[in-house]
């Protein structure tokens, strides 16, 4: 489990995370969900650690990461698998070689050994054949699913993703989004996924965290995000009209 | 940000930047490849530069010296002389300045902008270390050949200029080249490039990696590396020929 206490994050002045807290569980994909510039990067990036918060606690089962040393934060970061927002792939290296990184800088295995595992990965995402392409060679789609490989290859206890179908069309983004919500299941991982997109909240996410003005608006899941009456997640979700009309007949039927 | 805070901050990075590889394998693999990126591919233009320099310092000598009473192999003298002193580290150090300079901060900053050095962070890498550390090597190593290499085509274009031009005599010019040889002089330029090298690599290196935004500003501090460490290496020629040879 991941607990968070509490977290503030400032830039100077602008004081974007205003104490969020909450708890994110084994096996689950947890949602974050919010404006553009509500901080649902910055929040990410604090449970990275690349931000420092100024106040608060984030703990990795049991282990509290402003408590441990150096090796100590570099072991847990190896537990951690991240998707970025833009795939963020190395570009001088190619499919192969990006998702080989990871082992070849901190698993202690023969070539065969890692080729064996990244041609497992690419296999799982659905990506045979692309071993000796470079990253601009490939569709926005395909660079995500290699992120995606290359972010699971060390078999991380943790999955982060930042957005991960911003610019892609809707039916590769379901595809994306149904990967991560598959993987997260079968490796028992905590996933945390950061998102703008309604569709995606209501295909995967089992928790969700609403943040607006820096804190946490609402949390619940899919199923409750249609009968709630909190009014900042309802404009949030109205602002589509499409997602007006489905919930207007799901609160319908369910009476 | 203030010129004093720029400067504690790019001393700052050095501290990251010579912290102990953390995969020697993984190290020397990045290694051969910035020996590639920053030294064999900038091979070419250098030589071509240095021998037509050569050639030019050569015919305006010749110019120059259209008196009977000062002596042909001079001609010679003074394109050697200047080749190896100024010519070779500092003109060669200038155009690496512009033509490397940019490539290192332009990919840094991409990488910066692109999230890929977030990405090595998260998997526990220190990115400093891992990108800086092997381009500073290579310039340290692979620079101060560059610039003999230069400096040998000068003085030969110096001479082909002659043969092509009539302004000289070849054995005149070969006398000049031959004489009063210090190799002291050689040693001061070798000196002063391993300085320029490192500068070379790690002041686009610091603009590259601090970037803030999107492509723009990669261009942006891709303008700033070069202006920077032209000014840097110009000033450095000052106080170590006043050091070295003053
Ligand atoms: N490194 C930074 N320095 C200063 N301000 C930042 C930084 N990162 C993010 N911000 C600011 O924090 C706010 C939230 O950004 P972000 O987390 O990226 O939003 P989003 O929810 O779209 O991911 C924005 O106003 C942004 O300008
Ligand atoms: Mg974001």
């Amino acid at each position: 489990m991941i607990e968070v206490k509490n977290l503030h994050k400032s830039f100077g002045e602008a004081h974007i995370l205003k104490g969020i807290s909450s708890t994110f569980e084994k096996g689950k994909v947890n949602m974050i969900i919010g404006q553009s510039g509500s901080g649902k990067t910055v929040f990410l990036k604090c449970l990275l650690g690349l931000h420092t918060p100024e106040e608060g606690e984030i703990s990795f089962d049991g282990r509290v990461y402003s408590k441990l040393d150096i090796d100590e934060k570099r072991l847990l970061r190896t537990e951690i698998g991240m998707l970025f927002q833009g795939g963020a792939l190395f570009d001088s290296l190619t499919v192969e070689e990006n998702i080989m990184f990871p082992l070849k800088m901190f698993a202690n295995q023969s070539k065969k050994e890692m080729l064996e595992r990244v041609n497992f990965v690419l296999d799982r995402v659905n990506l045979p054949d692309s071993n000796l392409k470079f990253p601009a060679e490939l569709s926005g789609g395909m660079q995500k699913r290699v992120a995606i490989a290359r972010a699971i290859v060390m078999n991380p206890k943790y999955l982060f993703c930042d957005e991960p179908n911003s610019g892609l069309d809707p039916q590769t983004a379901t595809v994306i989004d149904n990967l991560i919500q598959e993987i997260t299941d079968e490796y028992q991982m905590i996933t945390v996924v950061n998102s703008h997109d309604m569709n995606s909240v209501m295909e995967i996410g089992e928790k969700i965290i609403f943040l607006k003005d820096g804190k946490k608006a609402w949390e619940g899941t899919n199923k409750e995000i249609f009968v709630t009456d909190n009014q900042a997640i309802v404009n949030f979700v109205y602002s589509s009209n499409l997602f007006k009309k489905v919930r207007e007949s799901y609160l319908k039927e369910s009476k | 940000m203030n010129y004093i805070e720029h400067i504690g901050k790019y001393f700052m990075m050095l501290r990251q930047v010579f912290k102990r590889p953390q995969k020697w394998k993984v190290f020397r693999e990045t290694f051969f490849r910035e020996v590639e990126d920053l030294g064999l591919k900038s091979l070419g233009i250098i030589m071509f530069i240095s021998f037509f320099i050569g050639g030019v310092v050569a015919i305006q000598t010749a110019l120059n010296v259209d008196s009977p009473f000062i002596p042909k192999y001079l001609i010679g003298f003074a394109t050697k002389r200047s080749m190896i002193l100024e010519f070779g580290p500092t003109f060669t150090s200038i155009i690496l300045a512009g033509k490397v300079g940019s490539y290192i901060a332009s990919s840094m900053g991409t990488m910066r902008v692109t999230e890929q050095i977030d990405a090595l962070e998260v998997m526990g890498i220190n990115s400093l270390s891992y990108l800086v550390l092997p381009k500073v090597l290579a310039a340290l190593i692979f620079y101060p050949l560059l610039v003999l290499i230069a400096m040998f085509l000068g003085i030969y274009g110096g001479w082909a200029a002659g043969i092509l031009t009539d302004l000289f005599y070849s054995v005149d010019y070969i006398d000049g080249v031959q004489l009063d040889f210090n190799p002291y002089f050689i040693k001061y330029a070798i000196i002063k490039t391993i300085v320029f090298a490192f500068v070379i690599a790690t002041i686009p290196a610091y603009h590259g990696y601090y970037v803030k935004g999107g492509s723009l500003e990669v261009g942006r501090a891709s303008t700033q590396a070069v202006v920077w460490t032209s000014v840097v290496i110009i000033l450095l020629n000052y106080f170590l020929t006043q050091m070295l040879l003053g």
